[in-house]
């Protein structure tokens, strides 16, 4: 009934690398099946489990977190690529019992209900608030001269690639809109 | 006393692991020797597995061993054929799970899947639902337990004599729950005993179908589910992914997980069925209702009869004398459809609602008036008074909050530069039941109490929601309350679905609360030396309620704007006011009603699952191409209630509120979209092709 099993190992040397990335502010160095994805190294490797799967080809956005400071899904970027890369999770977005503004901000306005996009809407929240403030514009930007400015419209599209089936979205954009006013 | 903690809006008691991504669900239980489950769909529609091959996936490294009907653990062949898996090799329905592979690593039982070849023998299939299908029969019931056809009074009679009619026939497409958390679970045998963390609506009952399946008692399995990215109905009863994770885990003799991929959700874990409702109308020249025909048809599978009770709306909803229902279905070669949110009243309202507007402009009279005049204090199902009915309330206060009032009825009037502007409304309505539930209370020697019930949280806000209920039922600051949820380890409790949770919950936990502070009475201070507990079972209790018409209510309001060249639709404003019995939590609540009204939108302009008639397959089934509504779709959306109080519900006196907000929010979306531009597109979603082309947009 069992064949390959248990002798063959899936760091096989051939079909693995060593990398050393930081996340969340520590060096970590793993073993890693060239396979594996950022998010699954981070849930199956480093116990980070907050960066959720919701659908595995970077359609969804529950996955993202930031890479060297801009957001990425998670699911398409292979760990070993990552070497000397800097990643945060949502696990980093505050110290250790505390709570960002943004994740504050959240809480406040019930901007999530099942919290499985949670993680990546407020990892995304965080590179595009980043975004706004390097003045990159957005799809609905009229003035691609002028410096954006966070409108609602903005802050919709802008976090368009994060779904939520409970459709969060109204107290999401509060929350983002209410961070943003206060930084 | 009451310390009022009902009706305040407290953040969400779990909202701090949620935000820091320290909140477990079902695959992110840290496991020694775990290893990895991927499932096998089907590549063929019906037939017969002839031949597995399972060599290359087991010579690929970290392949622990390809389960398949030909060497699976045996399961008992029990109520529920659908979770009958990998026992035989019958095929019912293309994507049907016809193996597992385990490895040592995610990625090795992916490849490992990938490997296994499979032949079979296929035969012909059918998979389109059509009004004219040979296999068109009379279901015994509807779903769960409704009459499947009613007639009073004599419909054909009443129609004909009538002096204003409408005979229109509405199409919904087939919708995919899509929670954001595919169907996931973590199995662990050990001396006979299971475990499982599982990504369900209702533990209890997933208990219950693993004990049976694996013929050990119930005692042996224990069913954790503390955090669930949203179900929507999909997750209301076992599904696949436990039941394969369990017979893996069984089969490897070690600790297994799965998580079905997106692209595995499509169908095999339910949808709605895709339905085709023909709804007569007639009126007299004042538009008061003289005759009401709705027949509904939809598909189920050949292995198990789901009939969605798509025409039990119209059954309750508006008043005439002569009125028939009927629905008939299909047998086809398809995973077998499930609920989704409000199954039966979403589509039911959707047709209704739609018919109802179609009626006001063929009788000349507002579409809130319409409703208005014909509203009924008795319920024209029963004969019985409702126990409380607020329609005509929510349509007032709606229509005011909205700005309803001197709306121009002419469809295509208003105009702002390339856009169309048009409203829309429509009733909503969904039945307000409990069932049975127990619940332990306990009293701490610290003063603080413990409550403990196997309810769950799968975003309602349920957690939150009963430890509110049950502060005020022990007289005590909530902040001296704990709440333990989410396990069948805990007193056993019905699912969290049919918006019946909170009312069925919160019914037991305020009894225990009850027994435990007579218990208490006598004790100095009232604060035990030892823990004392006080159990509920509100079996006998809900079981010997009278049979009432008991509903929530609601109305909404939608303004859209059409693009006149292209027919892109777009939502300006969507405005909803129900009347749902006591709100426990406004803050909760307001997610609630918010979060079903988008789904409504997004039913109306987004969501279909497009079946290949050649693979008996949805082709669409990712995130990319089956549309949900994001967030740049939503400019607002608002839920308002009224203060409205029934002592014959149930002692918290509650609704529910989950269902009610999708109801009804389609038809008002597409009543809007036939104001701005005269198209009435009677077929889901309202896509731009339906709307160009036609005579009125340019």
């Amino acid at each position: 009934m069992q064949g390959g099993g248990e002798n063959a190992t899936t760091t096989d040397e051939r079909h693995s690398s060593r990398v050393t990335f930081e996340v969340n502010g520590s060096s970590r160095e793993v073993t890693l099946d060239n396979r594996t994805t950022l998010l699954d190294a981070l849930r199956e490797h480093l116990d980070l489990t907050g960066a959720k799967k919701g659908c595995d080809h970077g359609q969804c956005g529950s996955c993202t977190v930031l890479l060297d400071g801009r957001r990425v899904k998670s699911c398409l970027v292979f760990a070993v690529t990552l070497e000397g890369r800097s990643v945060v999770s949502v696990e980093g977005l505050a110290g250790p019992d505390e709570l960002s503004p943004l994740q504050a901000a959240f809480i406040a306005h019930d901007a999530f209900q099942c919290g499985y996009c949670t993680p990546g809407q407020l990892c995304s929240a965080r590179g595009m608030l980043d975004e706004v403030a390097r003045g990159w514009p957005s799809a609905v930007t009229d003035d691609l001269s002028a410096p954006a400015e966070l409108t609602d419209a903005e802050i919709r599209e802008r976090m368009a690639g994060n779904l939520c089936r409970c459709a969060a979205y109204p107290h999401i954009v509060a929350a983002v809109r209410e961070t943003a006013a206060a930084s | 006393m009451s310390t009022g903690a009902v009706g305040r809006a407290y953040p969400r008691l779990e909202g701090r692991e949620k935000v820091t991504g320290t909140a477990r669900y079902a695959v992110e239980y840290p496991v020694d020797g775990i290893t990895y489950g991927w499932a096998v769909p089907s590549a063929v529609v019906r037939g017969r597995i002839t031949r597995v091959d399972t060599t290359q996936a087991l010579a690929s490294p970290g392949v622990l061993a390809v389960v398949h009907h030909g060497n699976a653990p045996r399961l008992a062949p029990g109520p529920e054929p659908e979770l009958w898996l990998l026992q035989e090799p019958a095929v019912h329905y293309r994507g049907q799970y016809v193996a597992v592979v385990v490895a040592t690593s995610l990625e090795a039982a992916r490849e490992g899947a990938r490997l296994v070849r499979i032949d079979y023998d296929a035969g012909p299939h059918s998979t389109v639902l059509t009004d004219d299908h040979p296999g068109l029969y009379q279901p015994d019931h509807v779903n769960p337990s409704y009459p499947t056809d009613t007639a009073e009074g004599d419909f054909d009679a009443g129609y004909a004599a009538a002096p204003v009619r409408v005979d229109v026939t509405y199409r919904t497409p087939a919708y995919h729950n899509n929670p954001m958390e595919p169907h996931a679970t973590t199995a662990q045998w050990r001396d006979g005993r299971l475990l499982v963390h599982d990504s369900n609506q209702g533990a209890t009952s997933v208990r219950a179908t693993l004990a049976e399946l694996f013929e050990v008692p119930p005692e042996s399995v224990r069913v954790v589910a503390q955090h669930v990215g949203g179900g929507f109905g999909s997750k209301g009863y076992a599904k696949a992914a436990v039941v394969l994770t369990a017979l893996a885990a069984r089969h490897v003799d070690r600790p297994v997980k799965l998580a079905l991929t997106r692209q595995q959700i499509f169908g095999p874990i339910g949808y709605r069925t895709p339905t085709i409702q023909r709804v007569r109308l007639a009126a007299d020249a004042d538009g008061r209702l003289t005759a009401i025909c709705h027949d509904a048809i939809s598909q189920t599978s050949t292995i198990r009869e789901f009939a969605e009770q798509t025409a039990v709306y119209t059954r309750s909803m508006y008043a005439a004398p002569h009125r028939r229902t009927t629905h008939r279905l299909v047998r086809l070669d398809v995973p077998t459809p499930f609920w989704m949110r409000a199954p039966g009243e979403c589509p039911g309202a959707y047709a209704l609602e739609s018919a109802m507007d179609e009626l006001a402009l063929a009788v000349g009279i507002d579409p809130v008036e319409l409703r208005i005049r014909n509203d009924t204090e008795v319920d024209p199902d029963q004969g019985r008074p409702f126990t409380s009915r607020n329609l005509v309330a929510c349509l007032r206060e709606g229509a005011q909050r909205f700005g309803w009032t001197d709306r121009d009825p002419t469809p295509r009037a208003r105009r702002d530069g390339r856009w169309l502007i048009g409203t829309g409304m429509a009733g909503s309505s969904y039945p307000a039941r409990a069932r049975p539930s127990s619940a332990r209370a306990t009293a701490r020697p610290d003063g603080s109490f413990l409550v403990q019930i196997n309810a769950t949280d799968i975003g309602t806000g349920a957690r939150t929601a009963i430890w509110q209920v049950a502060a005020d039922a022990l007289g005590v600051p909530p902040e001296r309350v704990e709440i333990h949820i989410g396990d069948t380890a805990l007193p056993t409790a019905p699912l969290a679905g049919g918006s019946m949770g909170t009312a069925s919950w919160s019914w037991a936990v305020i009894r225990a609360a009850q027994t435990l502070r007579e218990k208490l009475q006598d004790l100095p201070g009232g604060v035990p030396a030892d823990d004392v507990s006080a159990d509920a079972d509100t079996t006998d209790e809900v079981g010997g309620q009278p049979t009432l018409p008991r509903y929530a209510y609601g109305a909404q309001f939608a303004e859209v704007r059409v693009d006149a060249d292209t027919g892109e639709v777009r939502l300006n404003r969507m405005l909803g006011v129900f009347a749902a019995g006591r709100v426990v939590n406004p803050t909760t609540a307001r997610s609630q009603l918010i979060g079903g009204m988008t789904m409504g939108l997004s039913m109306a302009l987004h969501e279909e699952g497009l079946l290949d008639e050649r693979y008996g397959d949805w082709v669409n089934h990712d995130l990319a191409t089956y549309h949900i509504t994001g967030c740049a779709d939503v400019e607002s959306v608002e839920a308002y209630w009224l203060d409205e109080h029934d002592d014959e519900l149930n002692p918290a006196g509650v609704k529910g509120i989950g269902e009610i907000g999708i109801v009804g929010a389609a038809a008002a979306i597409a009543n809007a979209v036939h104001h701005a531009t005269g198209v009435r597109v009677r077929d889901l979603p309202i896509r731009l092709d339906k709307l160009v082309g036609t005579s009125s947009l340019a």
